[in-house]
């Protein structure tokens, strides 16, 4: 038995729908001028920028939306599937800062922080997919978002979980892609990444985020709402009201989706968050954010669509008990969710930092989390019976030839960050950050750059030259700090 | 009966009544308090407490907006009868608050704004995504003393100096003190750009306020309020 969590009865998701059908009624939902006249077009009622979404309409756009897709790697294989109970986990996305390996200090990211991430997290079975984890201040602004990507496509084979950060750059992310993937209409058919797009709340999806869904629509390339109720401040205070801002944010912006391309890939997602009334922060960890997030992908599991979440990550500034408490529980519980793609690992402070150490160690939680719920299963005929039949009451079961048969499947093996080792009184082991390190360097001892054609390769690096061409970039910055095997 | 009233003026802010406040304000007024005592005798002493509790976190930033409320509510009413009365009360300096262009986010300003005005200052918000010669311009129209803007994005964080550029374009920075804030700011950027000072938090922000009125007063004051 696949275990299961669910925090909303079924009358409740029923009444959360209702009032999100409301919602985008009255008052209505805040769209671009980008948007506004295909939602014009289709009936929707528009009031100075205001769409007022007819409930038939949004409905029509949930029918129309698939109840599933794949993600790819390089070679073209469906590793990440949105859809059903199937758990996907990856790296935090986005961080400006990182918990400098050394010092264990925040600092700005750099390009060569992102590419041992990325490295890392290749060589780690738990994350699925890579993430655009940090955004390198050693590059300007203006070339952030698709530099990034170009980075990751080059160091990684894994499925991109990525996002633009303005309505015209999305153009060089898809083209980077699209030079990867063999053409668009390849990367149609077997994208390779997921673009992340945040309305603001409450209910506004802003020129970028407008444009980025219908131009997504059109590319064929999955779009995954990143919807951001922060309850108490920007979304009711109460868990179910903030549900329900989500839902009216998903729906109206699956709308908008699948009125430029009905069909078109789409995932209801976000990163819901209580709103700490001492701080006036969005504690990731609280448990109160993880309820949200279960809460939301439930509204959206009973829609049958792909869902997302943000979880694993943690709020403090250190790698430490906090951060390891906050991100194993999240993480658990998103898995008992069955949320196809769980965001958010090694991240601290709030989404604003990343840190390798935390990764490593998140990917332990996540391993935790992943064999919870392959369940207990029943393994031969006879449960235990047999089992004694041949040992009595010697207890000798490590001889039995069923301990031998099962226990790589009954037992998961984490790594050495995990201390199972037997130690005499008065001995100090290592701490979790040593074995952290430890991990990281095994990892990256091990790593390979995956391979690539060349020519691929060249047009990538090409493209990426061409467009920051006016910020005379030296060529080592361009390239990650050089590419290394 | 004054003392009374004095007391429930305080209690009405602290427990964050807006109505209270502007009931107990009339009330003052009838009973022949002056507005000024009324303030800093029966208000005032009310958002300072309160103040000092989510400082202690004894009280929550919904209970810090409510008694701001209040506060606005009962100085409506007595700055109305200054008015009438032809007396200018002194305030804690003039404000101009705005999110820098190209963002919309307002939560972190709003929460600034609420808490210089409870505290005595008068602020004129500019509302979200305004580009830096606005800042300039309201800062010359209300005689702005200080100038503070917030950004929520690293990449608006930018337009920070952009503000702080204007000023110095259309010779208002010497009088302005600028400060800044928003999750992305930092004590470092805001020196790097030359603002004069950064706060982390709503209540910082109004200690910041503080001090750089302080600052101003004193023009030889050599001190970095960083």
């Amino acid at each position: 038995m696949r275990p299961k969590l669910e925090l909303l009865d079924g009358s409740l998701v029923e009444r959360i729908l209702d009032e999100a059908f409301q919602l985008i009624r009255e008052p209505g939902i805040r769209v671009a001028p980008y948007a506004i006249e295909l939602l014009h077009s289709a009936g929707a009622h528009i009031v100075g920028g205001v769409v007022q979404i007819p409930e038939a309409l949004a409905r029509h756009a949930l029918d129309t939306a698939p109840h599933e897709f794949f993600l790819y790697d390089r070679s073209g294989n469906p590793v990440v599937h949105y859809g059903g109970d199937d758990v996907h986990y990856d790296p935090g996305s986005s961080c400006l800062n990182i918990l400098d390996s050394e010092t264990q200090r925040t600092r700005p990211a750099q390009s060569a922080d992102l590419v041992q991430l990325v490295q890392v997290t290749e060589m780690l079975p738990q994350y699925a997919a890579q993430s655009t984890a940090v955004v390198c201040d050693d590059v300007p602004a203006e070339i952030a978002d698709w530099y990034r990507l170009l980075l990751v496509l080059l160091y990684s084979a894994k499925p991109v979980v990525t996002g633009a950060f303005s309505g015209s750059s999305l153009h060089s992310l898809l083209e980077l892609l699209a030079i990867e993937s063999g053409g668009s209409e390849a990367l149609r058919q077997k994208p390779r990444a997921v673009f992340d797009v945040c309305p603001s709340p409450p209910l506004n999806w802003s020129e970028f985020a407008s444009q980025n869904m219908m131009d997504l629509a059109r590319a064929g390339v999955p779009a995954e709402i990143v919807s951001m109720p922060q309850a108490g401040a920007t979304a009711p205070v109460t868990l179910a009201g903030a549900i329900v801002q989500h839902a009216a944010e998903c729906i109206s912006g699956i709308t908008i989706h699948q009125l430029a391309f009905p069909g078109a890939p789409v995932v209801w997602g976000g990163a819901p968050a209580i709103f700490d009334m001492r701080t006036g922060t969005c504690p990731m960890g609280a448990i109160e954010t993880t309820m949200l997030d279960l809460g939301c992908a439930q509204v959206g599991k009973y829609l049958g669509l792909p869902t997302h979440g943000y979880l694993v990550a943690g709020d403090g500034i250190c790698v430490d008990a906090q951060a390891a408490a906050e991100s194993g529980i999240s993480a658990v519980l998103g898995a008992l969710a069955g949320i196809n793609m769980i965001s958010g690992a090694g991240m601290l402070e709030f989404t604003g930092c990343q840190s390798i150490e935390k990764l490593v160690i998140d990917a332990e939680a996540i391993a935790s989390a992943q064999r919870l719920i392959q369940g207990i299963e029943q393994r031969s005929e006879s449960l235990a019976v047999s089992m004694f039949a041949q040992t009595g009451l010697h207890g000798d079961f490590l001889k039995l030839k069923e301990t031998r048969a099962f226990f790589r499947t009954e037992q998961h093996f984490p790594s050495a960050v995990v201390d199972r080792e037997a130690h005499s009184v008065g001995e100090a082991g290592p701490n979790i950050l040593t074995r952290a390190r430890q991990r990281i360097a095994d990892l990256l001892a091990s790593y390979h750059r995956p391979e690539m054609s060349s020519d691929r390769e060249q047009a990538m690096l090409d493209f990426g030259r061409h467009e920051a061409r006016e910020f005379e970039l030296p060529d080592l910055v361009l390239l990650g700090c050089g590419l290394r095997d | 009966m004054r003392l009374e009233t004095l007391s429930a003026m305080k209690h009405s802010v602290v427990d964050g009544l807006p109505d209270t406040a502007r009931k107990l304000a009339r009330q003052a007024l009838a009973q022949g308090i002056s507005p000024l005592a009324a303030i800093s005798d029966g208000f005032v002493p009310g958002i300072e407490a309160v103040g000092e509790q989510f400082a202690k976190r004894q009280i929550f930033l919904p209970d810090l907006m409510a008694s701001a409320e209040a506060m606005q509510a009962a100085m409506a009413v007595l700055d109305l009868e200054l008015r009438k009365e032809g007396i200018n009360r002194p305030t804690a300096g003039v404000v101009v608050l705005g999110t820098t262009k190209g963002d919309i986010h307002e939560i972190g300003k709003q929460l600034v704004g609420t808490l210089l005005a409870a505290n005595g200052f008068r602020v004129h918000d500019l509302g979200p995504d305004v580009p830096g010669q606005a800042f300039a311009a309201k800062a010359l129209e209300f005689g702005a003393d200080i100038v503070g803007v917030s950004a929520l994005l690293t990449t608006t964080m930018r337009n920070q100096k952009t503000v702080i550029e204007e000023l110095e374009k259309t010779g208002l920075r010497a009088q302005v003190k600028v400060m800044v804030g928003g999750a992305p700011v930092t004590r470092r950027w805001a020196e790097e750009i030359g603002a004069d000072g950064y706060a982390k938090d709503a209540m910082g922000a109004v200690a910041l306020a503080r001090s750089l009125m302080s600052a101003k007063a004193q023009p030889n004051s050599t001190t970095v309020l960083l």
